[in-house]
């Protein structure tokens, strides 16, 4: 692989008369974790949606260098391409577990959806597989034919990490995966995630309101103000040594603990 | 021996010849006319023909006769009848404007250029039952008004309209036609309006109901309800200009809804829009409820109530549909019982044998 | 109204002329549900009006008619449609699978194997063989454009993993030509492998969703299964009463108070041409 494995260029995406955010461009390497940091507003998670090509921007492009055919324009793609993108060499965690699982079927089908989609077709090994990611993220193998409906928030958050990862894919976008958890139940899946993004070499964009995730999980940081990168770097640079004065606040206001 | 049922032939004659017999009923009390269910029983004959979509009192009059009052199974009749009628072409736009109105009300002022008209309503009576309608009788007949009286009426809406008040009525519709062609989805507002004129009273009440008990709510106001005669105008193509070629009773209701607009876009009400044939003012009033409902995307409104939900609204509106699928059940399914109770059966043997076992494995401990 | 009044099937020649364009576009993409502008018809939806007016648009007076539901011809409502032919289209009817160029059938598919030359009517409810899963149409469109059936895969996964083995007994969901899913209608599994490669026509009619899909003769129709869950049909241990079978769909009678049973073939023309 020869270059960045996404690239955006003057992303910017506006909601009537509103820009959410203007003019945003980097690139992303194969194993790197990308943070993008701000307070709710900052347009960091109308960024990310325009990266995952799930919101059409109105200016600018994203490209993204796909497994085996090259180069792709992320929205110049067909909708069936793209579909197909999101569900194999792509996952998308969301905030809430809900938004990204089915919750009246088994945790086994959940996970082994993807692999569904693709064209497995024996039960048992499906079944054998799924069973294998339950115990990646650290949930009980005999919860595997639970519904979600039946799991805790921490659980459910697992179970969709699964649910993305059964199919290896290459690039992962996350929308505050820890957000609205108990803080203890925040840092165990803070370390699975750290663990899981070695293991399988996984590149990330992640979008978070709090620092103390973007300084465990993330290698460089963006930081978002109002729509627009006010400053950017690796992570630790940024977060010790914040030349921005809005990078300069939200460190200040990092409550210790 | 088993022998297997036949038959069925005949049972199907015995049973049309018992319907036609309870149709009838007493021989003793007069069979009731045609003419009789036109005049007396005129609002069913006006509900008949708007969900029947199909403008004609003596048809949908000899329908409800043929159904025995069941009103859904008339509309059923006269639609069925509908498809097999010549299409010649589409009238003119009918002009409400021009309506000679028998009643004419509004809520959002107190008096209206033209006045308030109450014409013949239910809503002035007291809901008592009045015994002495159980003889019959001549009744003396009604005080009209002198006949210098103007028929023009101005509509309410479009003095709103003008002072800027008021949205503007949409623009015309491209003419699809829910008889021709499926519903698509999403539906253009022109459909929408189509399907629910033709839609169940009952239900659109009852969203319509909902609306108002918060599930969506849009804070309506009865700007305009108008009950009369209308002309309808067509144009044939060998003439090339138009002629009335009919007048027909409509109702319609003009509603005033939640009112639109920004910092920056002068707010305005908008609108809901209900029409019906004959004197059918809960209908109007509940399809311009739910009319006004189904703009939330429009109008850029949060979605979240059924009575706002275009494709449940649209799929489950029409009785017809409804009675029909509901009542198949009647239908003889016992070939999928029967594939249903193998399973079963199989499935309760094999939790039964993995019991067996289970209990073998522990009395073996 | 005088039956004179009315086009030959009832339906007039416009109708017949859209319904029939839509049945070339069904053929043309085996399994692909068409959108027509179906109409009320003097049956109530739910009763077979999609089958009727498919039959209606393709029968002429050569065609002889036989009407089944259940796999009887004398149910009533195979009986009420097929006095409703015989007296809009004067049309000579039959209780024989072989003899009838036309079959219209509700539930069913006839035990006797058909030909090249003849049409199979079936009558639909839900022609979406996704809608339990996914009530939207907006939705269950976009996954059949893009050939996205995991949904329906992962509810036979479930169906294993409550009760170890694919419950689902009729509209078996099937994959057509290897493109597109399609509910076989409400036939019982057993008749599943009826459909695959058969020389006849195919064609199903929902009247009130107002869909029409086909199949056209020698096409492969696959059900749906795991590799380790294959596909399988019913099987009785009883036979039938009255003809000895032990290969054709069988219905169960109650016959009195104690529960005693009989089982009997449910296609009647099949049973009656082996008993004699």
């Amino acid at each position: 692989m020869s270059g960045p494995l996404l690239s955006a260029r003057g992303l910017t995406k506006r909601f009537g008369s509103r820009v959410a955010c203007r003019d945003v461009s980097f690139d992303l390497w194969p194993g790197e974790v990308l943070g993008v940091v701000g307070e709710s507003g900052s347009g960091k998670t109308t960024l990310l949606n325009c990266l995952a090509g799930r919101w059409q921007p109105d200016e600018g492009s994203v490209s993204y260098e796909t497994a085996a055919m090259g180069t792709v324009d992320v929205h110049g793609l067909s909708e069936a391409r793209r579909r197909l993108l999101a569900r194999t060499e792509w996952g998308f965690v969301n905030q809430d577990a809900r938004e990204g699982l089915r919750m009246s079927v088994s945790a086994g089908a959940n996970i082994g959806e993807r692999l569904m989609a693709i064209g497995a077709r024996h039960y048992g090994d499906i079944r054998r597989t799924s069973g294998e990611w339950l115990d990646r993220v650290e949930i009980e193998a005999d919860r595997l034919d639970d519904t979600p409906r039946t799991y805790s928030g921490g659980m459910r958050q697992r179970l969709q990490i699964a649910r993305n990862l059964v199919s290896n894919p290459r690039l992962v976008f996350m929308d505050e995966p820890t957000g609205g958890l108990d803080v203890s139940v925040q840092a165990r899946i803070l370390d699975l995630l750290r663990s899981l993004v070695d293991r399988f070499h996984l590149s990330a964009v992640l979008v978070t309101h709090d620092l103390g995730v973007a300084r465990l999980l993330t290698h460089r940081l963006m930081v978002m103000q109002g729509g627009v990168v006010v400053e950017e770097g690796l992570t630790d640079q940024v977060l010790d040594d914040p030349q921005h004065a809005y990078s300069q606040m939200l460190v200040a206001s990092i409550l210790p603990v | 021996m088993y022998v297997a049922v036949k038959g069925g032939e005949t049972a199907i004659a015995h049973s049309l010849e018992l319907l036609a017999d309870r149709r009838r009923g007493d021989r003793e009390v007069a069979e009731l006319t045609v003419q009789q269910i036109d005049q007396q029983l005129s609002l069913a004959v006006d509900r008949v023909m708007t969900e029947g979509s199909c403008y004609d009192r003596a048809l949908a009059a000899l329908a409800i006769k043929q159904a025995r009052g069941d009103l859904i199974e008339a509309i059923f009749l006269l639609r069925a009848y509908r498809t097999t009628l010549p299409r010649f072409g589409v009238s003119e736009p009918l002009d409400t404007s021009r309506m000679l109105a028998e009643r004419r009300i509004s809520s959002t002022f107190k008096d209206v250029p033209g006045g308030q008209m109450l014409g013949p309503s239910f809503d002035y009576t007291h809901r008592l039952l009045d015994f002495a309608l159980l003889a019959e009788g001549e009744r003396p007949t009604a005080p009209t008004a002198p006949s210098d009286t103007s028929p023009e009426l101005p509509r309410v809406g479009d003095i709103l309209q003008r002072e800027g008040m008021l949205e503007p009525p949409p623009a015309e519709g491209s003419g699809e036609d829910l008889t021709r062609a499926p519903l698509t989805l999403p539906a253009s507002r022109p459909v929408r309006l189509q399907n629910l004129a033709r839609g169940d009273e009952g239900f659109l009440l009852a969203l319509g109901y909902s609306t108002q008990r918060g599930y969506g709510n849009n804070h309506p106001f009865v700007g305009e309800i108008r009950f009369g005669a209308v002309p309808v105008s067509f144009q044939p193509e060998e003439l090339g200009f138009a002629i009335e070629i009919a007048e027909i009773d409509v109702t319609e209701c003009d509603m005033v809804n939640q009112f639109k607009g920004s910092h920056d876009v002068p707010p305005q009400f908008t609108r809901g829009y209900g029409l019906a044939f004959g004197h059918a003012e809960r209908k109007a009033m509940a399809m311009a409820l739910v009319d006004r409902a189904l703009r939330a995307e429009e109008l850029s409104e949060a979605a979240t109530s059924p009575a706002q939900d275009e494709e449940f609204v649209l799929s489950h509106s029409d009785n017809v549909e409804a009675s029909g699928f509901v009542q198949h059940l009647k239908l003889p399914h016992y070939v999928d019982f029967q594939s249903e109770l193998v399973v079963v059966r199989a499935l309760r043997e094999a939790v039964e044998a993995r019991r067996r076992q289970a209990g073998l494995s522990q009395a073996a401990e | 109204m005088p039956d004179g009044a009315y086009n030959y099937a009832y339906l007039d020649e416009q109708t017949k002329r859209m319904i029939r364009r839509a049945i070339l576009k069904a053929v043309a993409v085996p399994g692909y549900q068409v959108p027509f502008g179906g109409r009320e018809m003097p049956l109530p939806y739910g009763w077979g009006t999609g089958g009727i007016q498919v039959t209606a648009a393709i029968i002429g007076h050569d065609d002889t008619l036989k009407v089944i539901d259940q796999g009887a011809d004398d149910t009533t409502n195979a009986v009420s449609i097929r006095r409703f032919f015989a007296r809009v289209a004067n049309v000579a009817t039959t209780t024989r699978t072989s003899e009838a160029s036309i079959i219209q059938t509700r539930h069913r598919v006839p035990e006797t194997p058909l030909s090249e030359g003849q049409i199979l009517v079936f009558q639909v409810p839900i022609p979406e063989p996704l809608r339990m899963l996914e009530p939207r149409e907006t939705e269950t469109r976009t996954l059949h454009a893009l050939a996205e059936y995991g949904v329906m895969q992962v509810s036979l996964y479930e169906s294993v993993t409550r009760h170890g083995r694919i419950a689902k007994t009729y509209n078996y969901p099937v994959l057509v030509n290897g493109r597109y899913m399609m509910s076989p209608s409400p036939i019982p599994k057993f008749d599943n492998p009826k459909l695959d490669r058969n020389p006849a026509l195919q064609l199903y009619g929902a009247g009130r969703e107002k869909r029409i899909y086909a199949v056209p003769p020698y096409t492969s129709v696959k059900s749906l299964d795991f590799d380790d869950h294959p596909f399988e049909i019913e099987t009785w241990s009883e036979c039938c009463a009255l003809c000895g079978s032990s290969e054709s769909f069988l219905d169960e009678m109650i016959v009195d108070d104690s529960g005693k049973r009989l089982f009997v073939c449910s296609d009647t023309d099949y049973c009656e041409a082996r008993r004699k």
